[in-house]
C-alpha cells in the first residue's frame, strides 16, 4: 500500500499537475467528489468531469469516459467503486494520462498495478484535495498535521 | 524535487511543527492572532468556508491561526492526523464524549481516574442518559468482561491520577476494536514525549494541556487528537457517518475521510459548545511544547529520586511510583514508558487524614496547589481536595486513601525538595519541625 502513497510522488503531482479528469464527479454538492472538484477549480486546476450520467458539473462539460476527453490529462482522479478501477486504469493508460489518483477508500491493487505498469504515477487511498491543502493550501489553519517542518521563508 | 522528504525527529518537531515563519512579516515566533473574526476575500469564498468546501478562517470560536499552530504541533507529536483544542482538558473530554455518544449508549471507563473526570462522567451519564461501566484496568480481563455490544467507547488514562496505574494500551485497544468502539486515552501524565498511545492502537487522545504541555502552570487548556485510523462508517456511529442536519445532509466521514471526526468535532461540537481556546493561551502552549522533552527528562529524574527517597522513610506506608522496580506496573512502564513514567505520583502517610494535614502545613518550598505538571513542585492531599466530591467507594476505586498525598515533582534541585519533604514527614509523625 505504501508503495502508492509515496510522499515525493504526491508532491510532484500536486505541484506539477494542471488538468485533472475526475472520474465519478457527482453533481451533488454534498458528495466528496464535488467537494474535491470545487476545491481544485478554486485553486487553479482545470477540472474535466467524467461521468456517463451527467452533462454539466461545476460549469464544465462532462464526458462519458476518459477516451472521450479531447485534451491531455495530467491526473485521472477516481471516485468509483474499487471494482470499476481496473477498467479506468486501462483507459488512463490508453489516453496517455500522467497519473492515476485513487481517492480515500478507492482501493484497487489491480488497478494501481495496471496504471503503474503503463508508466503512470499512482497514488491510492489518498485525497487530492487534502494533499493539496496539506502542501500548498490552508489545511494547517484547521489544526491538521501537514507534516511541513520549515524554519525558512521559502 | 530529487530529495525524499525528511522524517524529522521529536525534538525538531516539538520546536517547528505547526508553525512556519510568518509569510507576510517574517516573524519567527507564532503571531498571536487576537481577533474574533476574519474578513472574507469575496462572497464566493465566504460561502465555501461556511459549506466546509474550502479551509478558511471564519470566526475564532471555531478556528484561529494561533490555536491551529498549537493543534497541529500537538497532533504531529502524538502521531495523529489532527487535533482540536479546547478551553480546558475537561472541555475536550466533554466534547469528544458528546460527539461519540447517543442516549442509551454505554462507555467503559477505568475506575482509576482523575476525580474531575469521574465527576464529569457521572454528570454526563445523568444528563445524556448514557451508562458508564467502570473497569478495573489492572485486571487483565477487566475490559473484556465489561464491554457489551452497546459499548461505544473505552476510556482510560495512560498513567492514572493519582494512583499511578499504567494502562495496557494494546490490550484495551484490542478489546475496543473487537466491539467496534474507539479507545480514548487521556495522555496528560505521559505527554507525547514519554508515550504515544496512538502508536499502540489507541484511536483518540485527550489532553489537559494545562499540565506538562503548558509546563509552567500558566494556562488552562485541553485538546483532542485523532489517529484517523478508526472506521466511523462501521455502522455504530451514525452521527459521524450519516448525513448531518447541521450541514445540509453532509456526511462527515465520507466527505472528509480520515479527517471526518475532527471536522465534525470542530464545526459542530466546538462551534456549539463554545469552549474555545484563546489565541494567547495557544501561544503559551506552543512555547511549552518547544521545551517539552528537556523538561520531561528532568521531571522524570527528579520524581524517581524523590520516590526512591520516600520509600522506607519512617511514617511512609506506601509509595506508588509506577517506575519503582517493585511496582506492579513496572513491566507496563518498561513497555509503554521506557523514557520514564512522568513526575506525578502518590504516597501514603501512616498518620492518615490528620497526618496529611500536618505534612502539608509543614512544607515551605512545595506549593499546596490543585494542579500538576508545573516547573514548580506541587503537593496536595486528594481526600480533602481534588477527590473530595467522591464517595468513599469511589475514593478507594481511584486509589486514594485518607493519608494519600499526591506529589507533582518540578524542576528544582532534588536536595532542596528532599529537605522540605523531611520537614513534612517529621511533622506528620508528630515530631517538632526543625527550623
Amino acid at each position: 500500500m505504501n508503495e502508492f502513497q509515496d510522499r515525493r510522488t504526491i508532491q510532484e503531482i500536486v505541484h506539477n499537475a494542471r488538468t485533472v479528469a475526475i472520474v465519478g464527479l457527482s453533481a451533488s454538492e454534498l458528495r466528496a467528489s464535488n467537494f474535491v472538484g470545487y476545491y481544485l477549480q478554486r485553486h487553479g486546476y482545470r477540472v474535466i468531469p467524467v461521468n456517463p450520467n451527467e452533462e454539466e458539473v461545476l460549469g464544465e462539460r462532462v464526458y462519458p469516459s476518459l477516451r472521450d476527453v479531447p485534451e491531455q490529462i495530467d491526473v485521472v482522479d477516481v471516485f468509483r467503486d474499487p471494482a470499476a478501477v481496473p477498467e479506468v486504469a486501462r483507459e488512463a493508460v490508453d489516453v496517455g494520462a500522467g497519473a492515476l489518483w485513487l481517492q480515500f477508500g478507492v482501493i484497487s491493487p489491480e488497478g494501481a498495478r495496471i496504471a503503474h505498469e503503463g508508466g503512470l504515477a499512482v497514488v491510492m487511498d489518498r485525497c487530492l484535495k487534502v494533499e493539496h491543502a496539506r502542501l500548498l493550501g490552508r489545511m494547517h489553519w484547521m489544526g491538521f498535521d501537514t507534516g511541513v517542518i520549515a524554519g525558512s521563508r521559502r | 524535487m530529487d530529495e525524499a522528504p525528511r522524517e524529522f525527529g521529536f525534538n525538531t518537531r516539538s520546536v517547528h511543527a505547526g508553525q512556519r515563519p510568518d509569510p507576510y512579516t517574517g516573524a519567527s515566533a507564532t503571531p498571536i492572532y487576537q481577533t474574533a473574526g476574519f474578513v472574507f476575500e469575496d462572497t464566493e469564498s465566504a460561502s465555501a468556508y461556511f459549506n466546509l468546501q474550502e479551509y478558511g478562517n471564519v470566526y475564532s470560536r471555531i478556528m484561529n491561526p494561533t490555536v491551529a499552530a498549537f493543534e497541529e504541533r500537538l497532533a504531529n507529536l502524538e502521531g495523529g492526523v489532527g487535533a482540536v483544542a479546547f478551553a480546558s482538558g475537561l472541555a475536550a473530554q466533554a466534547a469528544i464524549f458528546f460527539a461519540l455518544l447517543e442516549p442509551g449508549d454505554r462507555i467503559a471507563v477505568a475506575k482509576a481516574l482523575y476525580g474531575g473526570s469521574t465527576a464529569q462522567l457521572n454528570h454526563l451519564a445523568r444528563k445524556l442518559q448514557i451508562t458508564v461501566d467502570w473497569v478495573d484496568m489492572d485486571d487483565p480481563d477487566g475490559w473484556r468482561s465489561t464491554v457489551t455490544p452497546e459499548t461505544k467507547a473505552l476510556f482510560a488514562e495512560t498513567i492514572a491520577n493519582p494512583g499511578g496505574n499504567v494502562l495496557d494500551i494494546e490490550l484495551a485497544a484490542a478489546v475496543a476494536h473487537e466491539v467496534g468502539a474507539p479507545l480514548v486515552v487521556d495522555n496528560t501524565f505521559a505527554t507525547p514525549y514519554l508515550c504515544r498511545p496512538l502508536e499502540w492502537g489507541a484511536d483518540l487522545i485527550v489532553h489537559s494541556a494545562t499540565k506538562f504541555i503548558a509546563g509552567n502552570g500558566t494556562t488552562i487548556a485541553g485538546a483532542v487528537v485523532d489517529s484517523g485510523a478508526f472506521d466511523w462508517s462501521n455502522g455504530r456511529f451514525p452521527s459521524i457517518a450519516e448525513p448531518s442536519t447541521a450541514y445540509h445532509g453532509l456526511k462527515f466521514h465520507e466527505t472528509f475521510g480520515v479527517y471526518g471526526l475532527l471536522m465534525k468535532l470542530r464545526s459542530e461540537t466546538l462551534r456549539d459548545f463554545g469552549a474555545v481556546l484563546a489565541p494567547f493561551n495557544a501561544f503559551l502552549l506552543l512555547l511549552g511544547l518547544e521545551s517539552l522533552s528537556v523538561r520531561m527528562d528532568r521531571h522524570v529524574a527528579n520524581a524517581l529520586a524523590v520516590a526512591e527517597w520516600l520509600r522506607g522513610r519512617p511514617g511512609v506506608s506506601a509509595v506508588r511510583h509506577p517506575a519503582l522496580l517493585d511496582s506492579p506496573y513496572r513491566p507496563l512502564v518498561d513497555r509503554y514508558l521506557p523514557a520514564g513514567a512522568g513526575s506525578v505520583f502518590s504516597f501514603d502517610l501512616e498518620s492518615g487524614r490528620e497526618g496529611g494535614r500536618r505534612f502539608i502545613e509543614a512544607l515551605s518550598l512545595w506549593s499546596h496547589l490543585a494542579n500538576v505538571g508545573d516547573t514548580k513542585s506541587l503537593v496536595i492531599h486528594p481526600a480533602s481536595t481534588t477527590h473530595r466530591q467522591l464517595s468513599d467507594d469511589e475514593l478507594a476505586a481511584s486509589g486514594v486513601a485518607p493519608g494519600t498525598v499526591r506529589l507533582s515533582v518540578g524542576l528544582e534541585d532534588v536536595d532542596d525538595l528532599l529537605w522540605d519533604l523531611e520537614r513534612g514527614l517529621q511533622a506528620a509523625r508528630g515530631s517538632a519541625v526543625p527550623a
